[in-house]
């Protein structure tokens, strides 16, 4: 199938920016998206043009570096699926296809769609872990973990840190992210001890990285590749809350 | 040469445990005055970096990725391997160990294996404090599921994200010492040069991906972990990024190359669809737990859909050849019985490259919430892909290219024959002989990253100055201006064909005659085209762009460079391994039933290559493999 991209195309972090269109003659139904992006890409570096920069490296759903918004959805919008993973064959002969980066001020563009997701990091930094020393731990089956919580534990935990979550959020907002390594953790004896520390830690570097409130738009659920439930986010202002008391 | 792994002696059980205690130790007070380079954040890396920067050494990790939390550890999906014995069905440390060798086909070090099993259980307990939600059942207590080479259920996993969950794990533990200040992170850094002066490493040559600066930074020690180097294939199940550039091109400063040929071809992968493909996708082994692999016993039917194939047409073929281990033999034997179906023609799907992997039997038996609940995400991925549903009719799969047990030689404290030049995970050619078994990737990852590295540095920094040679060294500014020169050479061509042209052309090349059935005459057809594509890469590569920029043509030009001039050793440890072994497969050496034939008189030890030069014959030199605790056998699992 043919089909007309019109791509977001930036120098560098601080130049100007603009929408191109390229056209792409020879779409297989099978191809990814990120394969028909390198056959334009190929006939760019053949026409001696600069290629289309973006980020990918696993290409099949796990690693979170592939990012883009595509026709205004992050990831395409398809069910759980980002962009390694959506195929051709969900678009059809003829279309016109947006390709923009990561929108969120937190997230600075480097160049095309490669952003800088640094802050994303910070947050982990902040508090995202427990506290424990490499050695001297206990057996793993010495704390019981009832099978309900380990599978709560591991919903949350999915995540793959790519930030389509705040970069579908009018708010800019990196809660869900936040919030599913709050509540991958709360529910865990091992991570209980620091609970209150880590929540409080967490949401203080979200604020000052940049990234807005929750306001119950939900879209971050919307965009999440991996399913992320907001009920998470919900964890997370329970545990801020008990964090707040005395 | 013969070469020396300073194993300990004496009894194996306690040679770790005397080891340690006979390792040197650095005074606390004196670790913050060194400084280790850990080059890689994945699974070794990360877990080697965290535990260097707790024991109060200046740490500086480094990855090409936008994150520590990306390397391709995180793809892993099936489990990790612990002889923790809980389901009480006959496994020890002992257990793991033999299956590790046997698995390995014999080509392992026998200390170096048991080590490995020891520390296992202390990975599983070291998750678990970190949060690692693996799955456990009703009663609270942590899940196994088998896995293949073993009759025990000893895979600890975490439902089809076990990779990532423990490089998540390793993250937080890396991210805690960031916060710490113990670590400093570098992200989108390639390492294209290692620095090496009077014959110590001293240092690393980067590339900033982002503004394209050539950085330079100084270590007492330098920790490679840079994963392995199937994309020499082009099509293989890793990361696009992955490379073999780190090890190369500290081969190319004097660190040995061991058992390049000792590739892995994974059983359970989707099959190829077309030419504009750029990786492969794999399905965890795990699948073969509860899908049972054929094809149709008669050619004419292999056109037909599954369902209309009746059982009895139906060619059972592992379950026929290997009755005891079944479904779950061996990867290697599992890669080599599917090929062999498609040669006879009798493979389904395009191109009748692809066996079934079918699932009707434990839908009928466990029902398919149960299959869901172990392999949802997988369904999902094949559907994604090939928009079948595989709960409805079998999955068609088909090995390809995945794991690298070859990798820079090390002795026993994973430092390479160039001192202070550390070696970790897959990168390095340790524990996993000829063949890796499933889960246990993961489990060496972090064995050498939280448990091998922190005493084994520490016995090296011991011996040596802190801060000797910084980067004002001349050898500093030399690195610099190589990469420099490199990098303008290949801005310069201005050719006709793309990297990835390129890349393809040596990956058909790899896959043809290096791939999972090798002979003579195909490693000699091997070796006559590699340097013609070398050749063609350094005329008439194009990279667009410049240097002092975002650049991913010219980083895919860079690790191009590098397959071209790794490839060739690759196929000629082949060709000099006249026996068959684990992922090596040598036509002519093999028994009238088509298994495998060692030659244990002639090729029982490790082959590390010295690099002579582009173009030069590099020097072998052998590492003679003892068995002293496992006898030699032939590996079989029928």
């Amino acid at each position: 199938m043919k089909l007309k991209l019109h791509v977001w195309r930036q120098k560098g972090p601080n130049a100007p920016g603009k929408l191109e269109t390229y056209e792409a003659n020879h779409v297989s139904p099978d191809q990814s998206f990120l394969e028909m992006l390198d056959e334009v890409n190929e006939v760019l570096v053949k026409e001696g043009k600069d290629p289309i920069a973006f980020d990918h490296d696993c290409r099949e759903g796990i690693c979170g570096m592939c990012s883009q918004i595509i026709n205004g959805m992050a990831h395409g919008g398809q069910d759980r699926t980002t962009v390694c993973q959506l195929h051709m064959r969900s678009f059809k002969d003829g279309d016109e296809i947006f390709i923009e980066p990561w929108k969120a001020k937190a997230f600075p563009i480097i160049k095309d769609l490669a952003v800088d997701r640094g802050n994303y990091d910070r947050i982990i930094q902040a508090g995202g872990y427990t506290s424990c020393h490499t050695g001297g731990v206990a057996d793993g089956n010495a704390l019981l973990i009832g099978k309900e919580i380990a599978d709560y534990s591991m919903d949350a935990a999915e995540c793959i840190g790519c930030g389509a979550c705040a970069a579908s959020c009018p708010n800019s907002s990196a809660m869900l992210f936040a919030s599913n390594k709050v509540a991958q953790l709360a529910v865990l004896p091992q991570g209980q001890v620091e609970a209150k520390r880590r929540v409080v830690a967490m949401l203080d570097e979200a604020t000052a990285c940049g990234f807005g409130n929750c306001t119950n738009h939900y879209e971050c659920q919307a965009a999440c590749p991996k399913g992320i439930n907001v009920k998470f986010i919900a964890k997370l202002n329970r545990e801020y809350l008990k964090a707040l008391l005395p | 040469m013969i070469l020396d792994g300073k194993c300990p002696t004496g009894p194996i059980e306690t040679s770790w445990d005397r080891h340690r205690f006979d390792t040197k130790l650095v005074n606390p007070a004196n670790k913050r005055k060194y400084k280790v380079l850990v080059v890689g954040t994945g699974l070794a890396g990360g877990a080697a970096a965290a535990p260097l920067g707790e024991l109060g050494y200046n740490v500086e990790a480094f990855c090409y990725q936008d994150s520590a939390r990306r390397a391709h550890s995180i793809a892993a999906q099936g489990g990790i391997n612990a002889a923790k014995a809980y389901p009480n069905d006959g496994d020890s440390i002992y257990r793991l160990f033999y299956d590790t060798i046997k698995g390995g086909d014999f080509r392992a070090r026998e200390a170096d294996v048991w080590r490995l099993s020891q520390v296992s259980n202390n990975i599983i307990d070291q998750c678990v404090a970190q949060g690692v939600p693996f799955a456990r059942d009703y009663a609270g207590y942590l899940d196994n599921r088998s896995f293949g080479g073993a009759q025990v259920s000893r895979t600890f996993y975490a439902r089809g994200q076990t990779g990532q969950q423990l490089l998540l794990g390793a993250y937080s533990a890396l991210s805690r010492q960031v916060k710490a200040g113990t670590v400093k992170l570098f992200v989108r850094r390639e390492m294209l040069d290692l620095v090496v002066v009077d014959g110590v490493a001293r240092g690393i040559t980067c590339r900033n991906l982002c503004t394209g600066e050539i950085e330079t930074y100084w270590g007492d020690a330098v920790v490679l972990a840079t994963g392995g180097y199937v994309n020499v294939f082009y099509l293989s199940t890793n990361a696009m990024g992955c490379s073999v550039t780190a090890t190369w091109k500290a081969a190319k400063k004097g660190a040995y190359f061991a058992n390049p040929c000792y590739t892995q071809i994974h059983p359970t992968c989707i099959p190829q669809t077309g030419e504009h493909q750029s990786k492969l996708t794999l399905m965890s082994e795990s699948l073969r737990n509860d899908g049972r692999c054929w094809v149709p016993k008669k050619k004419e039917d292999c056109e037909k859909p599954a369902g209309q194939i009746a059982e009895e047409d139906r060619d059972y073929y592992l379950e026929r050849k290997y009755p005891s281990f079944g479904n779950l033999a061996p990867r290697d034997i599992a890669s080599r019985a599917a090929k062999e179906q498609c040669d006879d023609e009798r493979g389904v799907g395009p191109g009748k490259r692809g066996v079934y992997l079918d699932f009707k039997d434990s839908i009928n038996r466990l029902g398919q919430a149960t299959i869901a609940e172990r392999y949802g995400n997988l369904f999902e991925m094949y559907e994604k892909i090939t928009d079948e549903n595989g709960y409805k009719q079998p999955m068609r799969i088909y090995p390809a290219p995945h794991y690298s047990m070859g990798g820079l030689w090390v002795d026993y404290n994973c430092m390479s024959n160039v001192p202070g030049l550390f070696v970790l995970g897959e990168a390095n050619f340790s524990v996993h002989g000829a063949n890796r078994l499933g889960a246990s990737a993961l489990m060496q990852g972090l064995a050498d990253g939280y448990f091998v590295i922190p005493y084994t540095v520490g016995g090296y920094l011991a011996t040596v100055k802190p801060g000797q040679v910084k980067t004002d060294h001349a050898e500093f500014k030399k690195s610099v201006e190589d990469v420099n020169a490199d990098i303008k050479k290949l801005l310069s061509i201005n050719g006709k064909k793309t990297p990835s042209e390129l890349h393809r052309e040596l990956g058909k090349v790899m896959w043809n005659n290096v791939g999972m059935a090798r002979s003579k005459e195909s490693l000699t057809e091997a070796l006559k085209l590699i340097p013609k594509i070398r050749e063609e890469f350094w005329n008439n590569v194009k990279v667009t762009g410049v240097g002092e920029e975002f650049n991913q043509q010219l980083e895919n030009a860079g690790r191009l460079a590098d397959f071209l001039e790794f490839g060739e050793l690759l196929a000629k440890d082949a060709l000099n391994r006249e026996e068959s072994c684990g992922g090596h497969f040598r036509t002519e050496h093999q028994y009238d039933d088509g298994e495998a034939k060692r030659d244990d008189e002639n090729f029982c030890y490790a082959a590390a290559w010295e690099f002579k030069g582009a173009g030069k014959e590099p020097e072998l030199h052998k590492e003679p493999l003892k068995f002293d605790n496992v006898h030699l056998a032939v590996r079989s699992y029928k």
